[in-house]
């Protein structure tokens, strides 16, 4: 039975089809997994009684001849998606027992679908991290491991329980969001298929909002195939969501033609800068061999304020994150710690409630939007960012998409980076454009590093066309043949 | 007419700026689908959006945007095609999301004017700065428990016009006369109900002083949520005493927010939000900018109605009013309607009487509007018809009112039943005279030796002889040829 | 830019936060250096751009006005630390 969980989602899709198994066999197989790879920590809330009686009824619906697109498959939901009855605590403290009365749009979708929640997966606290390492439940593991290094690695953040879940086969897909890179780089770090679609792609209501110019929900799987099964379900127009744009939704599963003869790919120069991981840069060249042998035409551009996005996405981020988690002050869920006023409730539950980067990231934002200093702080970086998403622009008129590594780094040990912020907010140099400047962008886990860790490749593409996003992603996934962990999470 | 404070040392003037919010007239909230009206119980028209629960996003209600545009209009105001809406963000236990969305910079109506009908006739222009739309805030109820304070969402999100006026009003009375000449433009557009005692309209107001001819404003102090505009003025007036006060004893005026108690006649300083607060206003990146064309604000246009300035300007002209008669007749559009009706085909002037001086009185003890008045418009039309034809004098014309108020009855049924028509043969009035004259030989007398005078208590006899309804003029006639020597 | 202790305070004391007094000089420091980093954004020259609004090229949806929402009382108090009759309860405010 266990090599259900080997299986890709769309070999799992087909199998359940050609009715090779049950969804309830399938299910159980991942609740094993789920089981023995507790020590990862990928998981918040495992609800494997939920998850069982949905496949009971996935597999009377297509008894029935009423099977969704993702009728039967289970998956993990980064524990940011409020879903209806089940715990979601954004891995904060301040989030204490909150159960909303009310289901995310995309996870709804995912249901409408047919899918099977198998557990909210951990992730840095309200989305804010690269490493996993901030969330309230302990950090997350990554399955990988340096060779004859026993340490514990991070994950990557913030979907690091999402990213890990799937990399360690606990389950077929799973989702995260991403807002500076959280979906692309634990993609990297975990060897997996990370993608986050154009800005306004998915829905955010229902999403614990962080950066509400920058959020995007996206899937995470272990081939790029089940990446564009999963988005085609989560995406769609929201009335509910004044940011969720009114495009339809194209098939996706069919732009992985394979086909990528003529297309241009541009090499920003600004992404290979002076002490770039050998590993990374050797990386990026044979990606661009494979793209050549492809047929593809590889260009060298520029996107000159590519060095501006880390300083500018540290002030837009955190200015609409302390607003956005001003909502958290104990009146009407979760933490409460009693106070002599109402000031004082407030002070000491957020003080209590809330871990030091999430603190430090509120009091940045807050400082960055005050009197004197918007203009110079929050407005500057908006027309910065103007900038940066002109660059793209400018870059697209010329390629058809861009190829660039997603990590300056490999995982690295749990603890290593924890001391200084910067160093943390540098492991998305390479994620934080695109977010910056609403495009999709998608990594695939393309090599291994000289320690053995997985190492992803970036590709990024205009506003609206994952279809070109997906048929090289295909092409360069095929190319670069990376075998995932193997059952036990071993290397 | 000016309002000014003799102090000891100086004349002063007073600064008066009002800021009013006038809840919209609409179904739904202004960024989610929970009801607005009023009296429900707690918590009961709350969506997760507006208790702020994580995740949730706003969509506008675009009703909303047309109230504040048709608003606008009215006030003669700048309408702003692109606006953006801002989070103004502070901590307080009835605002959920630790920030209020409403408009900062760019507010979607812009400068604009409304002219006071003062008492003295006189008419002044006060400058409107800006109207803007905003999230309501939900209630905090201090008095149900000794230590906690508990909070009702109801009225959070419910959708706001925020009318601020430039510092332009100088008495607690021009101020009372915006509020209600504001409240009247509001209720004719149908956007707001105007009702200050259920909160729907409440009134900042920002009041400084300054010695008579002093260029500049001093530091004002806001004075906020007065619900009543008698509340208003008399505020005003206190809290501009109490800066002539200040600054007569040497000191200075602090800038502050304070709060009228109407128990006791005083202001007195809002502890809780005296740290100066920092909005920290940013647009809103759940919203896009809000964007209509020229064609969308022509279409509101198009459906506003006659304002009351225009029509007080049209029933002076048409209709001969005096301008204070036209002017207490516009304030509600309900009494206009009311006053033309019985206008139509009859001398306005009657009408405008009638209306005013006899139904208006009435009203008002009864504690209803024009609009459950029990009198009809036609049925007051008819009554006055039924003086112009002679068949009732206006003395008997007062009383068949009286019973059309008890009874709700058209006044021909009354005259009829009652048997009130007019004498205006000559013989029953001659009958009358001739016994009055015959009961009192002495008065004869008196009047035949000079006494004119006595001539209104003949008039008053023969009129209680026939029961009042002798006509006047016959009376006074046939009166005067049987008195004469 | 350099915050130092009092700015801290009061940035906290904006955002809600208490903050321990042995740890305002340290955070003072860290949050310091965030925002030297950042100072190089000035470097830029954005006087002829625009500030960005996230999905330039969408419009606002406009909601039909109708009540669609609300009349779940329970659902909205499920998980309140606190609540009286159907109101939230908090510490009494004095205004």
């Amino acid at each position: 039975m266990t090599e259900l969980t080997q299986l890709t989602l769309s070999e799992a899709r087909d199998g359940l089809r050609k009715g090779d198994f049950s969804a309830v066999e399938l299910t159980q197989a991942h609740i094993k997994s789920m089981e023995t790879n507790r020590d990862l920590n990928v998981f918040i809330t495992e609800v494997p009684g939920l998850a069982i009686e949905r496949a009971k009824e996935a597999d009377h619906n297509r008894s029935h001849g009423k099977a969704g697109a993702l009728e039967g498959l289970p998956l993990g939901i980064k524990d940011l998606f409020c879903t209806e009855g089940i715990l979601t605590t954004a891995a904060s403290h301040i989030l204490d027992g909150f159960t909303p009365p009310y289901e995310s749009t995309v996870t709804a979708n995912l249901k409408a679908a047919g899918a099977i929640t198998l557990g909210k997966t951990n992730l840095d606290e309200f989305a804010m991290g690269s490493s996993n390492e901030s969330s309230y439940y302990g950090a997350a593991h990554n399955p990988w491991k340096r060779k004859g290094d026993p340490r514990y690695l991070v994950p990557g953040g913030s979907s690091g329980g999402s990213a890990a879940a799937v990399a360690a086969h606990t389950c077929l897909g799973a989702i995260g969001t991403d807002t500076g890179g959280s979906i692309r780089q634990p993609a990297s770090f975990c060897g997996v298929v990370g993608m986050k679609p154009t800005y306004g792609r998915c829905s955010r209501w229902g999403v614990v909002a962080f950066s509400s110019s920058l959020d995007q929900a996206g899937p995470m799987t272990r081939t790029v195939r089940d990446s564009a099964i999963l988005l085609a379900v989560m995406a769609g127009h929201d009335a509910k969501d004044s940011t969720s744009a009114d495009m339809p939704v194209p098939d996706f599963e069919a732009a992985l033609s394979g086909d990528i003869k003529g297309l241009r790919i541009g090499l920003p120069c600004e992404y290979r800068p002076d002490g770039l991981n050998s590993d990374i840069a050797a990386l990026w060249d044979k990606g661009v061999g494979w793209l050549k042998d492809a047929g593809a035409e590889v260009v060298d551009i520029s996107l000159p304020h590519t060095k501006y996005a880390l300083p500018t996405y540290y002030i837009v981020a955190p200015a609409e994150a302390s607003a956005n988690l001003a909502r958290y002050d104990g009146v009407r869920f979760g933490l409460r710690i009693e106070g002599e006023s109402l000031d004082d409730m407030y002070a000491k539950t957020r003080a209590a409630g809330f871990g030091a980067e999430v603190k430090r990231r509120i009091l940045i934002g807050t400082y960055a939007l005050s009197a004197g200093y918007y203009d110079a702080y929050y407005l500057k970086a908006q027309k910065v960012r103007q900038l940066i998403h002109q660059d793209f622009v400018s870059a697209f008129e010329n390629v058809d998409a861009i190829l660039t590594p997603t990590t300056p780094s490999s995982a690295f040990p749990i603890g290593e980076n924890s001391d200084d912020p910067i160093s943390m907010y540098l492991n998305d140099v390479f994620t934080v454009p695109a977010s910056l400047a609403g495009i999709p962008g998608i990594s695939i886990p393309a090599g291994l590093s000289s320690d053995g860790l997985p190492l992803g490749l970036q590709l990024l593409s205009k506003r609206w066309d994952e279809e070109t996003l997906f048929r090289v992603a295909g092409v360069l996934e095929e190319a670069a043949g990376f075998s995932g962990l193997s059952i036990g999470g071993e290397g | 007419m000016t309002f000014l404070i003799k102090g000891e040392t100086e004349t002063w003037e007073v600064v008066i700026g009002l800021e009013v919010h006038a809840q919209v007239t609409s179904e739904a909230k202004l960024f989610s689908g929970a009801p607005t009206y009023f009296g429900a119980d707690p918590n009961s028209q709350v969506s997760f959006v507006d208790a702020g629960m994580p995740g949730m996003l706003p969509v506008i209600n675009e009703i909303c945007v047309e109230q504040a545009v048709r608003t606008g209009l009215g006030l003669k105001a700048q309408i702003n095609n692109r606006s953006v809406f801002s989070r103004k963000n502070y901590f307080y236990a009835d605002l959920p999301q630790g920030y209020q969305i409403s408009q900062f910079d760019l507010p979607i109506v812009g400068k604009g004017t409304i002219v006071l009908d003062m008492p003295d006739g006189v008419s002044r222009e006060i400058g409107i700065e800006r109207l803007h739309l905003e999230q309501d805030a939900g209630k905090s109820i201090h008095d149900l428990h000794p230590s906690k304070t508990f909070i009702d969402l109801n009225r959070s999100g419910v959708a706001l016009m925020e009318i601020v006026s430039d510092p332009d009003m100088r008495s607690p009375e021009e101020a009372g006369a915006y509020l209600r000449k504001l409240r009247s433009i509001l209720r004719y557009l149908g956007t707001c109900n105007g009702n200050m005692d259920e909160g729907s309209m409440r009134c900042d107001a920002n009041v400084s002083v300054r010695p008579q001819g002093e260029e500049g404003l001093r530091t004002r102090c806001e004075i906020k949520n007065v619900n009543s505009i008698r509340f208003v003025m008399q505020a005003i007036e206190y809290e501009a005493r109490r800066h002539v006060d200040v600054y007569e004893s040497g000191g200075e005026i602090s800038q502050e927010t304070r709060q009228y108690d109407s128990n006791n006649g005083e202001t007195r300083s809002m502890r809780s939000k005296e740290m100066a607060h920092d909005y920290r206003y940013f647009p809103d990146p759940d919203l896009l900018p809000l964007v209509f064309d020229d064609d969308y604000v022509a279409s509101i246009k198009a459906t506003l109605p006659e304002l009351p300035d225009e029509k007080k300007e049209r029933f002076i002209s048409e209709y001969g009013l005096t301008a204070y008669d036209a002017g207490v007749l516009v304030v509600e559009r309900e009494t206009s309607v009311y006053f033309e009706d019985v206008a139509k085909d009859r001398d306005p002037k009657a009408a405008a009487n009638w209306v005013i001086s006899n139904l208006f009185g009435a009203l008002n003890k009864m504690g209803i509007s024009i609009t459950d008045s029990p009198i009809t418009a036609d049925n007051l039309g008819k009554l006055i018809d039924l003086i112009t034809d002679n068949t009732i004098s206006g003395r008997i014309a007062k009383d068949v009112f009286e019973i059309m108020l008890e009874e709700g009855k058209g006044p021909d049924a009354i005259v009829e039943e009652k048997g009130l028509k007019q004498i205006t043969d000559t013989g029953p009035i001659e009958d009358a005279i001739g016994q009055v004259m015959a009961d009192n030989p002495g008065k004869v007398e008196e009047y035949r030796g000079g006494k004119d005078k006595l001539i209104g208590w003949f008039v008053g006899q023969v009129m209680k002889q026939t029961g009042g309804k002798a006509n006047p003029g016959k009376l006074n006639e046939l009166l005067q040829k049987k008195l004469a020597p | 830019m350099s915050l130092d202790d009092a700015t801290v305070r009061k940035i906290a004391h904006l955002a809600r936060i208490s903050v321990a007094e042995k740890d305002i000089a340290p955070l003072a420091k860290e949050l310091s250096g965030i925002m030297d980093w950042i100072e190089q954004l000035q470097e830029v020259d954005t006087s002829a751009v625009e500030p960005m609004t996230g999905g330039a090229d969408m419009m606002l949806n406009w909601r039909k006005d109708a009540v669609t929402d609300g009349g779940h009382t329970d659902k909205v108090l499920a998980n309140a630390p606190e609540s009286h009759e159907g109101f939230f309860g908090v510490p009494k405010v004095i205004e």
